[in-house]
Parts: C-alpha cells; sequence; structure tokens
C-alpha cells in the first residue's frame, strides 16, 4: 500500500522528466506559444541558412539600432524558412526556440553581458541547396503548384517551392492583400500542405498492389479499346486514345487508364487499404519541422464499380501532397525504404560549434528490394518509351510517373499536371515531385519543368533559364 | 548586470535545492543522533541560503526598499519558528519541520514574485497560523477525548460542507468560499482535517462490517455534497483519503477494491452527468482545441513549464502571470518556469519526504485512532500533490487544487499548518507511547527478578490506551 503512494510521487517526477525530454520541444514550439518572445529582449534572433552557407534570413540593426530581419532571397525560399510578424511560419515558427536560444559559452554571453550586447541565438542549416531551389523556383515560373526535390538515399530536403509565393519581408504592409479570399492562399506550403488527386501517378501503388495480389503479374496482358466501362461507369483513356495489347508494364508507361481500372476492379479492397495506409495515407508522417497535411485514400470494401476504377488512376477521393509523393517515390529509389524527409540539417552556435544534427533515418520499409526493382524498371520504360519521353537524354538517366488529376470542386474544374520520378537510375540521386496546378496533362507541364531543374542541375547551368531574380526584392545583404 | 546575477541564481538556487533533497533523505542513513543534529542544522541554512538568494533576485528586479524589511521579518519568522518547536517540543520531528519551512519559505518566494501585495496577507495568515498551530501538538498530546468526537465531527463537517454548497460564492466553475464580512473561507480545507478524524474516531472504535457501512455513508455524504458544489479536486482527496483508512482498519483489500470500483462506476456517471467534468477531460485530452478559451490555462501552463526546461528561467525572466489564477492552482508551472525542472523534482521529493515522515509516525503508534489519523493525512497530501502537480503537467485532467502550503490562500496554507502539527503531536503521542512500553518492561523485569514466586498474579501491564 505504501508503494502505490510512493510510487505517484516517482510518476510525478518520471513524467516531468519524461515531458522535458520528450514534449518539451513540441510545447516550445506551439503556434500559440508566446514565451519566445520574452527572451527576444537578451538574444539576437539567430540566422538561417542554406546548406551551402547562403543566409537566408538573418536579424540586423539600422543606424538606428532599429532592429529589423531580413530575407536575401525574399520570394524564393518563403514557404520554407517562412515569417514571423502577423504570426509565425516555416522555419522560422518550427524553430523559434532554437533561434532564441543560445549554445555560446557561459563566458562568452558574460562577455557580451558585460558590454551590452545581445548574445548572438544559435543559427539554422537547412538541407535546402540554393542553387538548385532557384532552378526549381525559376522552372515553376508563373504557374502555381510546387516542386520537391529530395536526396534519394537520405531524404535531405534539396529544394522545396510553392506558388503562389510571398515576400517574407513585407508581410506585415501586404497582410491583408495576402490573407484575402481571392488571393489564392499563397500563405499556404503547397508542397506540404497541399492535397491533390494523385492522378495517374498513384498507379505506382496501384501496380504495386496488382503485383502483390498476382504472383504471375508479369503474364497480365489487356487490349485497351479506349475506353472501359462496367455496369454504369464508364472511363476513357486520356484523350481516348486507344493502346491496344498491352502487358503491366506498357500499361504503366503509356499510362493506360483502362487498363488500370480493369486491374483495380481486380483488387482485393482491404488489401489495397491496407497498403495505401502503410505507405502512409490516413495517417501522420515523419515529417518534422513542415507543418503538413495527412494524405486520404477513401477505398472501402463495399465501393462501387466506378469508384473502385477511379481509386485505382488517382481519381476518386484519393488526394495527396507532393512530399507525399516524393517520398513514395524515395521509397521506389532506395529499394524499398521510406526515408524520413527533413530540413533542418543542424544547428550550431554563433560560434560555429555544433548544438543538433540531424541523422538520415529510414521511416520504414515499405516494400521489397525486388518490388522496388521492377517498379524502376517500370518507371525507366516511362521515360524510355512512355509518357515521359522528354526526359531521356545522354547524360542523366531519370525514371518517373505522369499524371494529369482531374478535379471538380463544384466551383471549379481542370486538370492538374504531376510528374514524380528519380534519377541516376543505378544508384539513385534525386528524387523530385512536380505539380503543377492546372497544368494540364503531366508530359504538357510537369515534365517540362522537371525537365529545366533537371537540366540545370546536371548541366551545371547557371540560372540558365528564366529571369534573373536572384535578389527578388531589391535586399542587398 | 541584473540579468546575469539572476542567470547565475537560477544554478545557486538548483543547486541548494539539491543539496537539501539529498539531506533530507540522508537523515534515514545516519545512526547518530548527533550527525542527525548536525544535518538539520545545516538544512536550515539551505532554507535561508535558498530563501536569500531568491530575495536578492527579487530585489534586482522589483527595485522595492520595503523587500529588504519583508526579507527579514520572513528570516525572523523562519527562525522563531525554528527555535520555539525544538525547544518546545524536543521529540518533534526536526526533518519534518525544515520540509514545512522549506516549503513555505518557497512559498513567500514565489508569491513575492508574482504578487507583492498577495504576498504581505500571506505572510501574515502564515504567522497567525503558525502562532494558533504551535499549540496543536500539546492539544494532540493531552487532550485524549478527542477520540471520541465521532458525530460531533460528522455534524461540523457535512454542515459546513452543506453550508458552502448552498450559500457559497461560485468562483471560476467551483462553490468553494464563503465571506463572513471582509474575510473569505474555503470551509472544505478545514473539513479535510475533521472528516480524517471523524473516521478515525469511527474505526478506533470498531472496524465490523456494520462500522463500515456506517463510515461509508459519512464519507459518501462528504464527497456527495462536495460533487455537487462541483469541487472534483476536493471530492477525489476525500474519497481516496478514505478508502486508505478504511484499508488501515479494516486490512481487508476487498473493501478497498470494492471501493476503487465503486469509484470508478462514479467517475463514468459524473462524466455523463456533469457538463464541467466533460470539459476538464476534453481539455486534458487537447487543450490547444479550445486554446481560446477553457483549454488556454492548462496551454499555458504546459508553455511555462517547457520554457522552464531543466533549470528554469531565472526569477522575472519568464511570464508565470500568463496562466490564469497561477498563484492558487498552477503554483507548480510557474515554480518549473522560473526555477526549472530540477528544483521542481527535487520539491516533489520533499513531498514525498514528508509522506514518509507521516508514514513513519502511524506506523510506530499503537493506538489505533491516532494511526489511522497519520495514515489518512499521509494520504491526503500525497492525492493533493498528485492532483495539482499531475494537472499542471497535464499528466491527469486538471482538478484545480492548490500546492501545500507554496500556493496563495489562507485557508489552505492555515489547515495544512494545522496538518503538519498534528503530525508533530503525533510524535510526542509516538515519544509517550514508547516510554510507557519502556516503562512496562522494566516494572515487568523487576516482577521476574524480585517477585513474590506464589503465583499470584501482580499488577502486570499498565492498561494500553
Amino acid at each position: 500500500m505504501t508503494w502505490v503512494f510512493i510510487s505517484m510521487f516517482l510518476i510525478l517526477c518520471g513524467y516531468l522528466v519524461y515531458f522535458n525530454v520528450f514534449k518539451a520541444e513540441e510545447i516550445n514550439t506551439n503556434v500559440y506559444n508566446t514565451k519566445q518572445n520574452d527572451r527576444k529582449g537578451d538574444i539576437q534572433r539567430g540566422q538561417i541558412l542554406s546548406a551551402d552557407g547562403e543566409i537566408l534570413a538573418a536579424t540586423t540593426y539600422d543606424a538606428e539600432g532599429t532592429e529589423q530581419r531580413v530575407y536575401p532571397y525574399g520570394r524564393i525560399f518563403s514557404h520554407v524558412v517562412g515569417y514571423y510578424v502577423n504570426g509565425k511560419s516555416g522555419i522560422e515558427a518550427k524553430c523559434d526556440y532554437d533561434l532564441t536560444d543560445s549554445h555560446i559559452s557561459f563566458l562568452d554571453q558574460l562577455e557580451a553581458a558585460a558590454k551590452g550586447q545581445k548574445v548572438p541565438g544559435d543559427n539554422v542549416y537547412l538541407t535546402l541547396d540554393t542553387n538548385l531551389q532557384q532552378a526549381a523556383y525559376n522552372a515553376l515560373g508563373a504557374y502555381n503548384g510546387a516542386v520537391v526535390i529530395m536526396e534519394a538515399s537520405t531524404g535531405k530536403i534539396l529544394a522545396m517551392v510553392s506558388k503562389p509565393d510571398f515576400d517574407p519581408g513585407s508581410i506585415a504592409e501586404n497582410w491583408e492583400i495576402l490573407t484575402a479570399d481571392d488571393a489564392g492562399s499563397p500563405l499556404l506550403n503547397r508542397a506540404t500542405q497541399g492535397l491533390y488527386p494523385p492522378g495517374s501517378t498513384f498507379k505506382i501503388l496501384t501496380t504495386l498492389a496488382f503485383m502483390r495480389q498476382n504472383p504471375g503479374y508479369q503474364d497480365y496482358v489487356y487490349d485497351c479499346v479506349g475506353y472501359i466501362s462496367k455496369e454504369d461507369a464508364t472511363i476513357t483513356c486520356y484523350n481516348g486514345e486507344a493502346h491496344g495489347w498491352e502487358d503491366l508494364k506498357s500499361s504503366f508507361a503509356h499510362s493506360c487508364n483502362s487498363s488500370f481500372c480493369n486491374i483495380g476492379l481486380e483488387l482485393d479492397n482491404q488489401n489495397f487499404i491496407a497498403l495505401c495506409n502503410d505507405f502512409g495515407f490516413n495517417n501522420s508522417l515523419p515529417i518534422s519541422y513542415l507543418e503538413y497535411s495527412r494524405s486520404q485514400f477513401n477505398l472501402k470494401s463495399n465501393s462501387s464499380y466506378g469508384e473502385e476504377m477511379a481509386t485505382a488512376i488517382g481519381q476518386g477521393e484519393t488526394l495527396v501532397s507532393p512530399m507525399h509523393m516524393a517520398m513514395i517515390v524515395s521509397a521506389v529509389a532506395n529499394g524499398g525504404n521510406m526515408m524520413a524527409p527533413y530540413v533542418i540539417d543542424h544547428i550550431q552556435t554563433a560560434q560555429g560549434e555544433a548544438v543538433k544534427e540531424t541523422t538520415p533515418n529510414i521511416y520504414k520499409q515499405v516494400m521489397s528490394a525486388d518490388e522496388a526493382g521492377v517498379l524502376t524498371e517500370y518507371m525507366r520504360e516511362t521515360v524510355l518509351s512512355g509518357t515521359a519521353k522528354m526526359l531521356y537524354n545522354d547524360t542523366y538517366s531519370c525514371a518517373g510517373k505522369t499524371g494529369s488529376a482531374e478535379y471538380d470542386n463544384g466551383q471549379w474544374q481542370g486538370t492538374h499536371s504531376w510528374f514524380v520520378g528519380f534519377t541516376n537510375v543505378d544508384n539513385p540521386d534525386l528524387v523530385i515531385s512536380v505539380l503543377v496546378e492546372d497544368g494540364g496533362s503531366g508530359s504538357s507541364a510537369a515534365v517540362p519543368i522537371a525537365k529545366q531543374i533537371l537540366d540545370s542541375y546536371y548541366y551545371n547551368y547557371d540560372n540558365y533559364y528564366g529571369q534573373s531574380t536572384y535578389y527578388s526584392d531589391g535586399y542587398g545583404y | 548586470m541584473a540579468n546575469l546575477i539572476i542567470e547565475v541564481s537560477k544554478y545557486l538556487l538548483t543547486i541548494c535545492m539539491v543539496i537539501y533533497t539529498v539531506q533530507s533523505f540522508a537523515v534515514f542513513w545516519k545512526k547518530s543522533e548527533s550527525a542527525q543534529e548536525f544535518l538539520y542544522l545545516r538544512q536550515v541554512l539551505m532554507i535561508l541560503l535558498i530563501h536569500f538568494i531568491a530575495f536578492m533576485a527579487l530585489y534586482l528586479k522589483m527595485a522595492e526598499q520595503q523587500l529588504m524589511f519583508f526579507w527579514a521579518s520572513q528570516v525572523l519568522y523562519l527562525l522563531t519558528v525554528q527555535v520555539m518547536v525544538r525547544n518546545l517540543y524536543p521529540e518533534a520531528s526536526k526533518l519534518l519541520l525544515n520540509n514545512m519551512c522549506l516549503l513555505i519559505a518557497i512559498g513567500f518566494i514565489m508569491i513575492t514574485r508574482l504578487s507583492y501585495d498577495q504576498s504581505i496577507k500571506q505572510f501574515q495568515i502564515i504567522v497567525v497560523s503558525s502562532v494558533l498551530a504551535l499549540f496543536v501538538p500539546l492539544i494532540i498530546r493531552k487532550w485524549k477525548f478527542l477520540q471520541k468526537g465521532t458525530w460531533l465531527y460528522a455534524i461540523v463537517g457535512i454542515g459546513l460542507l452543506a453550508a458552502v454548497a448552498v450559500l457559497g460564492q461560485s468562483s471560476y466553475g467551483a462553490k468553494l468560499s464563503i465571506s463572513i464580512g471582509p474575510i473569505s473561507i474555503q470551509p472544505s480545507e478545514f473539513v479535510k482535517i475533521i472528516f480524517v478524524f471523524c473516521i478515525a474516531s469511527m474505526f478506533a472504535k470498531a472496524s465490523d462490517f456494520k462500522q463500515v457501512v456506517i463510515a461509508t455513508v459519512l464519507a459518501a455524504v462528504h464527497v456527495l455534497i462536495l460533487v455537487v458544489s462541483t469541487d472534483l479536486g476536493g471530492a477525489l482527496i476525500f474519497f481516496s483519503t478514505y478508502l486508505m483508512m478504511l484499508y488501515a482498519a479494516t486490512r481487508k483489500p476487498a473493501y478497498t477494491m470494492a471501493g476503487i470500483a465503486a469509484g470508478c462506476v462514479a467517475a463514468v456517471f459524473a462524466y455523463f452527468l456533469f457538463s464541467h467534468v466533460r470539459v476538464r477531460v476534453e481539455i486534458w485530452r487537447d487543450p490547444f482545441a479550445s486554446y481560446e478559451g477553457s483549454g488556454y490555462q492548462i496551454a499555458q501552463s504546459l508553455f511555462a513549464i517547457g520554457a522552464g526546461g531543466w533549470f528554469g528561467t531565472g526569477l522575472f525572466q519568464g511570464s508565470p502571470r500568463m496562466i490564469p489564477i497561477v498563484e492558487q492552482d498552477f503554483m507548480f508551472s510557474a515554480i518549473a518556469e522560473e526555477m526549472g525542472s530540477i528544483f521542481c523534482i527535487c520539491l516533489i521529493l520533499i513531498y514525498l519526504n514528508c509522506f514518509m515522515l507521516f508514514l513513519n509516525v502511524a506506523m510506530g503508534l499503537r493506538n489505533k485512532f491516532y494511526r489511522i489519523i497519520g495514515l489518512g493525512f499521509g494520504c491526503m497530501l500525497t492525492v493533493q500533490i498528485f492532483l495539482t502537480i499531475g494537472g499542471a503537467m497535464k499528466m491527469i485532467p486538471s482538478t484545480g487544487v492548490t500546492l501545500p502550503l507554496i500556493s496563495y490562500g489562507g485557508s489552505s496554507v492555515m489547515s495544512t499548518l494545522l496538518m503538519f502539527f498534528i503530525i508533530q503531536g503525533l510524535y510526542l503521542i509516538k515519544e509517550d507511547e514508547d516510554e510507557e512500553i519502556e516503562r512496562a518492561r522494566i516494572y515487568e523485569q523487576y516482577q521476574r527478578e524480585y517477585g513474590n514466586d506464589s503465583g499470584q498474579k501482580q499488577y502486570g501491564y499498565p492498561p494500553a490506551n
């Protein structure tokens, strides 16, 4: 009996330790938490830097000593870096605690205090590469949409662009314009928070489900006549094109809707649901330091034929973020291992001593290496002879999948353009996910954008395409 | 410069607190009385040091000249209590006395930091309470008829609770206090003591089934009135204390199990019956869902604990005042924010130390009445601490109870002081019992050696209480 009471005290102690070790960070970075503002007084907010050491956000003082936060790259990094007036977003919000914390030595703090200076806060180094980010920003051009590029083997996010964008340096002045109803939500990071129907990019998962349920999938054949009907539901191939006799590989490479609807009708829905949940649909994703939306997959065991067919080709009620699609592709590129994406490389003091460092982390193995190999072969075929032929070249190899995602929200209807894939097929290098709102078919908008980014990366074009927007908002730093 | 001193002071405070805590457990391993005594005196030094460092930091930030006099009068108070108890009651537990002084000193520091005006009022209440409480051990020792007042306790206790339920002013969703002229008191704080006396005297008489039924009905009436007054924390404290006392008296786990089962059923009923119970549970599940409304308080409490980290922000470097009614129900979070989690862990361990001292004396008592009182108070203290600290950390739903001896509130601090001094009274009783046993042993030995061999029964033991 006595031990019951003694353990009550010990539970309190244990929970307090648990709270400090595991929960404090989440609490300290909660969007409602204004405690950080109290500490601003003594600490000069740290900088946010890119992987190559470029300053993305820094606190400076003008002649009168007024503090101001400047963003030398302006709109290019707007969503990831975020803002911290009128609320907080992006890394400015998620790393608020670290930026206003200082790990410089106690003696240096003493010295700063004695001189009446502010103590420099810790600096946050991102995984983003300025050149790649710049290329992605330029390539997306005037379109709305998002681009995510990750390092295949680690999950490091090398570029993350979302448009429409905003200038983090003038948020307060433009707040009303940015938050107006018809502004198209420029503050939303479409790369992680935007949810779109995946369209044909989803056929990667449909194919995997089919392979698992039919060990003899290599013998699959289907005669496409340009459409498929089951009871009252009819689905056509893109532009009504009839693909004729095809196996699973060519169905995939030509993104044949009729063949995949046929597959969808054959699939056991329960298994398909389990597979998608395992890939992170309807679940939280291992994305830290970035706000994200959960992807949705809504098939049921008693769904109608129409729903089954639509779901198999990535329409229906399925919704996914460009970031999540990149993660799915990273699993294919990585022999079945889905990497946990990360955007913070490390945090260090103003004097360069490491405070925290992120290490690559396998989130989970979602498929076998053999399955990943088959999907790689199919995605490679898409570039060699299918819908992403434009990406075929002699310099770098690429594998991928296009998508044209039709949407109809009652008010608007149109087609979003997708491309997801990876480069250097034998030893995967970059994973890329491109989503272009109202871009039409995958090959018409998303593929050229992917090509432009990858070309600039592999041919070392420095800002070859597009207008020069390096200091887009006139911030000389 | 002031900031720098405060920065240093938070580490010093943590170090002093850790030393004190280690000392209070080290006493159990020290066998020689002089070594113990030396340790107790060093503890007093630590208390004064913590109090001094903290007041220096407060002085630097508040720049209030009066603060020096305030500090001096508090030191005077602490020393007076030490000297008085040590001289009037040499048999009292000096460790418990030290713990009490430390908790009061921490209370002084935090209430002064949070609200200077309230701290002066609190200091006055503590001085008056201490003067009254100094008589308590003597009363416990002399007034043996306290064991007989079963029904009087029941009538007074239930009467007071019922009066609050009918006449009481509602504050923060619970009816707790009654105003008599300018003074507002919370009778339930005092009924806690009366309740323990009531149940103890009942079980001291007998612990057969009939008595258990009567006691259970009485306890249920107390708990139900508290539930109706929406004082859920109070209801839980009374309920669990009763179960503990029931077990101590009957030693039958079946009763306790039945009690816990009944408690669970009642909790489920309460959840569906009372909307304020559901609100508390909702807040506990996700305080940020209702951040603008009912979840605000818990959210701010979590922000405070998180901002403090291991060593705290330092006094006046945090913003604990953002937590509504921090000085009553969320004192723990304020301490965690400005003095840090290590300090708080020590604080919890010191409460544990108090509990062990309560239990230590209770277990050694032969008289059932006093033993059950000791166990009842020990349980009460533990449950209250579990509810308030667990609630502040969102480990369990918040029930709005005070942190004993630290939180602001006259009734709470006065009743806790009385409780601590009643325990000191039990230490005196234990001393008397031990002496009596010793006397009986010597008498018996005397009988064996020098008594006549005629087989005639001699006087035997002196009657036990």
